[in-house]
């Protein structure tokens, strides 16, 4: 079971808070974001299957580009960037 | 005797834990972060249901080697080659391989499904129960299948409004299904419990979306009955016309699959000796199915005799799947939402009317590079297999993505 302490990360630069066991996509959308990365040809996408699956919604974590944001959990001081 | 079980959703639980009450050494792998798969997702805002708790518990009881956030890449002579997105290179020996892998949601293109907040429906309720806040948004669920009414049920109650749930079956080929119903109670009071919670939200049977609209995000979808249309304002638009088993990892160790589904015997051994799989990846059963192939994969693995009264209880559900996937056969309307300049392949931006003049997946994927992105044509080729009649292609090592770091030290 998941418990109930707060996670810190910083989200484009915005410092947020979180519940531990929220996974990065969550916590974007907690963040207010809906675009997590541009596709190939520009348009805005954001996650479509939740599970890992289509990787629309990669983002950069600590550096290391295209990382599913919805198949890892918030850990303390992670930096994230969408694009 | 080591077995890898792959996959820690209800037929990979059941697996794991029966192998290692029977005296196996287990290992538990899966790609999410924790224990359950995608019909007992939880997370801080979902506590799991409690049959889930009790096959999490029986694990846990257990001393199995559990590795979660590891996507498995193939086979080599080492054994199961894996990765993490965190801790890069896993290896993963094992003796016998149990796949539990699961099913994923089936994407049909229609224009303007790959704006931000259109989600499958069982991707909409991940989300939610990852953490995503959904109170006051207002939500339309669309598509197909019993899923339908669980996720809108479950956004009711985290305090969106469900706006329309709109079911492309009509409401006589989901009636022939009732009979079903009355054999297994059960799934009777589990809808009835949907329904109640939905109160005034009523689905209307034999409806679909057909475009959603906005610039950066969705704003607005257009329902359609095939004879008129009506716009609904929204926030989120949760669309999945039911699953496809994923059979890649399947494929890729050499197992027979057939018509989608990886082939296997009444002791849910694969073509390939020492390989099994159970649950969705062989046929979609839903859960109480994938519990009893699991147990029955994990007494078969090794070599526990006894297993009969499971095979026969197994064979029980046989009439409840094959009518549930005729209850909710997709019409051809929602094959034919497409328009030229919609993408397919949402990886390589490729669109229907550059798609429609190819022959098949093989020359899509060399002239248009529909397919070769990170998703490995994981959404469009099911799509593609639906829109154009297209066989898949097998799929290549590595399975998934994975940085040039792991794979060097893999060798």
């Amino acid at each position: 079971m998941a418990t109930m302490n707060k996670i810190r990360l910083k989200i484009d630069g915005k410092d947020v808070e979180v519940l531990e066991g929220t996974t990065l996509a969550a916590a974007i959308y907690q963040a207010g974001g809906t675009t997590f990365h541009h596709s190939v040809s520009g348009q805005p996408r954001g996650p479509l299957c939740g599970m890992g699956i289509c990787f629309d919604c990669r983002v950069t974590l600590n550096g290391t580009p295209h990382v599913r944001s919805c198949m890892n959990l918030c850990r303390e001081g992670m930096e994230v960037t969408t694009r | 005797m080591r077995i890898a079980v792959i996959g820690a959703g209800p037929g990979g639980l059941a697996a794991a834990a029966t192998a290692a009450e029977n005296g196996a050494d287990v290992l538990l792998v899966d790609e999410n972060p924790r224990a359950g798969g995608q019909i007992w997702r939880h997370g801080p805002m979902a506590p799991p249901p409690k049959l889930a708790m009790e096959w999490i518990r029986r694990i846990q009881a257990q001393r199995i080697e559990t590795h979660f956030g590891v996507t498995v890449l193939g086979r080599d002579s080492n054994g199961l080659v894996a990765y993490s997105e965190q801790e890069g290179h896993v290896c993963l020996q094992c003796d016998k391989i149990i796949l539990a892998t699961g099913a994923r949601e089936l994407f049909l293109p229609f224009p303007g499904w790959t704006l931000p907040n259109v989600f499958g429906a069982g991707g909409a309720q991940a989300l939610l129960k990852a953490g995503m806040p959904v109170e006051g948004k207002r939500i339309v669920v669309a598509g197909s299948g019993p899923l339908l009414l669980a996720v809108a049920a479950t956004f009711a109650k985290k305090g969106a409004h469900v706006v329309g749930i709109l079911e492309q079956a009509g409401i006589h080929s989901l009636l022939q299904f009732a009979p079903e119903l009355i054999r297994h109670p059960a799934k009777l009071i589990q809808g009835v419990g949907f329904g109640t919670r939905l109160f005034p939200t009523r689905p209307r049977f034999g409806t679909w979306v057909c475009r959603a609209m906005g610039n950066d995000i969705v704003r607005e979808v257009i329902a359609t009955d095939g004879k008129r249309e009506w716009p609904l304002p929204c926030d989120i638009l949760a669309c999945g016309f039911g699953l496809v088993p994923n059979v890649e990892l399947a494929q890729a160790l050499g197992c027979d699959v057939e018509k989608g589904k990886v082939s296997v015997d009444e002791h849910q051994a694969t073509s390939q000796s020492g390989v099994y799989c159970v649950g969705e990846s062989t046929g979609i059963g839903g859960e109480d199915v994938a519990l009893l192939e699991g147990e029955i994969a994990a007494l078969a693995a090794l070599d526990i005799p006894n297993v009969t009264s499971k095979i026969h209880e197994r064979w029980r559900w046989e009439s409840f799947v094959s009518n549930l996937g005729r209850a909710f056969a997709l019409r051809k309307e929602v094959l034919q939402l497409a328009e030229d300049t919609t993408t397919v392949c949402r990886c390589e931006d490729v669109s229907f009317g550059v798609l429609k003049n190819q022959p098949d997946q093989r020359s899509a994927k060399l002239y248009t590079r529909c397919g070769m992105g990170p998703c490995q044509g994981r959404v469009c080729g099911p799509a593609c297999h639906e829109l154009f009649g297209w066989e898949l292609n097998k799929p290549r090592w590595p399975l998934s993505p994975v940085t040039l770091d792991a794979l060097l030290d893999s060798q």
